[in-house]
């Protein structure tokens, strides 16, 4: 007896799914940036912090003689990471286990949110205690948790100031970095039960207040949430970075522990950990170390949570990795060095980005991870939010060239377009113009009318339709008299080609 | 164990996919790893001691410098002065508390101390696996018998650090070189804080609020 060869359905690489999660706004990056530009204590409150961080930054990062160094072995570790990821994902699960983990697969934040909603619920608990973590802001836990009877209390500080105001968060580092002391102070009087209503605005009395909050919480929690900035592949090492200790509360305290991370965050060996260690709290918060990092492998019997979990998260990644270029953006480890030095960041802010990964990163993670389906779609008008100056690269500490990834989206943001705009217009009449010299000679004829429109004053002030657009805002300069090429044959005769 | 089988292979399968698909054009080298490895001190000489104490004030965490093992409980009893209880790991060195009058809780004699009792603990005295001067960091490491379980410098308000010279390194990747990553460890740098007011550091949020590190060597 024969038996026939069903073929298996081929596995494609895949973009994040719409409708879950919060990789997508509502609103294009311009329309939603007009509002916020009109925004002055938003502007102030983004303009004094990122002020500040740029300078710590700056400081911190001066004093390292081996900067440059360090910069190129994280960038080669993550490219190395990239190139092998099935396979230090596997090696990572079986690390994991065999310390008494155990290992979940996702393939987009609804499924994500399953898992870790029937975790929860397994344990029996009705709330969770949760670490700062942009995978789970990503898949939108807290409202799934929420939506399935489960409470998800965020403990760092920014997150519960934007838990509490029922706000979205606007940076990956600090994500209440758009308000102010006295802003957070009304927040608190409003929103957290027996706070003493004699709160000032001093950041020492707010850090208190937040103190007093959640300190029962954290004692008498039973589950926690976290997300994880790297993975160890070959010892199954997890390691949160942070702060305040609300992170160590919920790593330690609770019974059961539950980790969502994206699978680009695993890294090959302990050793590797000696570079992302020094570029990511300097590229960060300015400091030579941030003041709490944990590591824990599995399960350490007798201490800490006794139950572990650890779930790995598509979202998109693979689709990001089939990119050639675009994979490098997966090279990031969340510093959020580059929102600091973005001027487009600082006057927009971060909620303009829609999604939950702002800047200069965002603009393009967030259109790789999703795919970019037409021209009405919000990520489609991210790549265009940058003025291409280069800070973010010089600032990123692995080395991601975020402004040749920006060209590269834009470009996937033209093809995309099903019917075309006047840009594009614009763009391909450019490439018949510039892809053949004699074409080229042709057009520069064509710009001694531009010298007669802009008359005396040597610029032009208004064209007619569909250019209008462009000098109802701005005026354009009227052409040379003399273009290169003839330039160069008056300068240089008999040598033109 | 691994739960969700057909999760893991579909998304096993997209990553290989994905990873072929985006190939580099040209195959990445080895990773250049041209950073200091060591830093301008020698473990334990006198400069890496020199720059811990000077980084570790930084965060504005106070360090007692003591000659020898002899001149640790002096110091103790000096910090811990306005401690009513301290709690300490089973395997501490015991001469390290006698000039102070806290009521000493040992965490597993007779039994495991629990959070809630810990809350009512006032001050925490442990040892340290290694400090790394360039950052004015130190690491606990949980299976060691002087640092103990995480939560035990966790929930006290004030931690006591004694750290011995042999132990301070000077960079980051000398540190990781003496961890084993299977134990749970606890890097501290400074007393807890906060930069999410805007941006300004503020000491002392959820961790021990009060960080005193006793140098001895």
């Amino acid at each position: 007896m024969s038996t026939t060869d069903l073929p298996l359905p081929t596995v494609r690489p895949a973009h994040a799914p719409p409708g879950v999660g919060n990789l997508r706004g509502t609103r294009s990056f311009p329309a939603e940036a007009r509002e916020s530009l009109q925004d002055t204590q938003l502007r102030r409150n983004l303009g004094k912090a990122t002020g500040v961080i740029r300078a710590k930054r700056a400081a911190v990062v001066d004093e390292v003689p081996d900067w440059e160094e360090l910069r190129l072995a994280g960038s080669a570790i993550k490219t190395d990471v990239m190139a092998r990821l099935p396979e230090l994902l596997e090696q990572l699960e079986a690390s994991v286990t065999a310390r008494g983990g155990v290992v979940h697969w996702a393939r987009d934040a609804a499924e994500a949110n399953v898992i870790v909603l029937d975790l929860v619920r397994a344990t029996g608990a009705d709330e969770v205690v949760k670490v700062k973590s942009m995978a789970t802001q990503e898949t939108g836990l807290n409202e799934a948790l929420e939506a399935g009877g489960v409470a998800a209390w965020e403990t760092d500080l920014a997150e519960l100031i934007v838990q509490l105001g029922e706000d979205r968060p606007s940076h990956i580092l600090v994500p209440a970095i758009h308000r102010n002391r006295s802003e957070i102070r009304e927040i608190f009087l409003r929103e957290m039960p027996g706070v003493d209503p004699d709160l000032t605005d001093e950041p020492r009395r707010l850090a208190m207040a937040a103190r007093a909050h959640l300190r029962r919480k954290f004692l008498s929690a039973q589950v926690a949430v976290s997300g994880a900035n790297f993975a160890v592949a070959d010892s199954g090492t997890l390691s949160v970075v942070e702060s305040e200790g609300n992170g160590r509360m919920c790593l330690t305290l609770p019974r059961t522990l539950i980790t969502l991370m994206g699978v680009e965050k695993v890294v090959p060996t302990w050793a590797d950990l000696e570079v992302f260690l020094q570029l990511l709290p300097r590229s960060s918060t300015g400091e030579r170390m941030n003041p709490y990092t944990s590591t824990w492998t599995g399960v350490t019997p007798g201490d800490g949570p006794q139950e572990f979990h650890l779930v790995l998260l598509d979202n998109g990644r693979s689709g990001v990795l089939a990119d050639v270029d675009g994979r490098a953006a997966l090279n990031c480890i969340r510093c959020s060095a580059c929102l600091n030095v973005c001027p487009v960041y600082e006057r927009a802010g971060g909620h303009a980005y829609g999604s939950v990964y702002p800047g200069p990163i965002g603009a393009v993670l967030s259109p790789l991870l999703t795919g970019i389906t037409g021209e009405d779609d919000p990520n489609a008008s991210l790549p265009y939010a940058s003025s291409l100056c280069g800070a973010c690269f010089d600032a990123c500490p692995v080395r991601i060239d975020i402004p040749n990834l920006l060209v590269q989206q834009r470009a996937a943001s033209v093809e995309s377009h099903h019917r075309p705009t006047g840009q594009d217009v614009a763009m391909r009449a450019a490439r018949v113009a510039m892809t053949s010299p004699g074409r080229f000679r042709a057009a520069e004829k064509g710009l001694g009318l531009g010298r007669a429109l802009g008359g005396r004053s040597g610029r032009i002030t208004a064209l007619p339709w569909p250019a209008s657009r462009w000098t109802s805002s701005r005026d354009v300069p009227v052409p040379p008299a003399e273009t290169a090429r003839d330039w160069f044959a008056r300068t240089r005769p008999g040598r033109e080609r | 164990m691994s739960a969700g089988g057909g999760a893991r292979e579909e998304v096993l399968a997209r990553l290989r996919a994905g990873r072929d698909a985006g190939a580099p054009r040209v195959a990445p080298g080895p990773v250049p790893r041209d950073y200091a490895r060591r830093g301008e001190h020698e473990p334990g000489s006198a400069g890496a001691l020199a720059l811990l104490v000077e980084r570790v004030e930084d965060y504005r965490a106070t360090v007692t410098r003591v000659a020898g093992e002899g001149d640790v409980a002096g110091a103790v009893a000096r910090l811990l002065v306005h401690a009513a209880s301290v709690a300490v790991p089973p395997g501490l060195d015991r001469a390290w508390l006698e000039g102070t009058s806290a009521a000493v809780v040992v965490d597993g004699e007779p039994q495991a101390l629990t959070a809630a009792a810990l809350d009512h603990v006032d001050a925490v005295l442990t040892g340290a696996a290694v400090a790394v001067a360039e950052t004015g960091t130190f690491v606990l490491d949980a299976a060691a018998p002087d640092q103990g379980r995480r939560m035990l410098t966790l929930v006290p308000d004030h931690h006591v650090c004694v750290i011995r010279a042999r132990d301070v390194v000077g960079t980051v990747p000398e540190a990781l070189a003496r961890l084993d990553p299977a134990h749970p460890l606890t890097f501290v740098s400074g007393p807890s804080a906060t930069s999410d007011i805007e941006l300004d550091r503020v000491e002392g949020v959820h961790g021990p609020r009060r960080l005193d590190v006793v140098l001895v060597g």
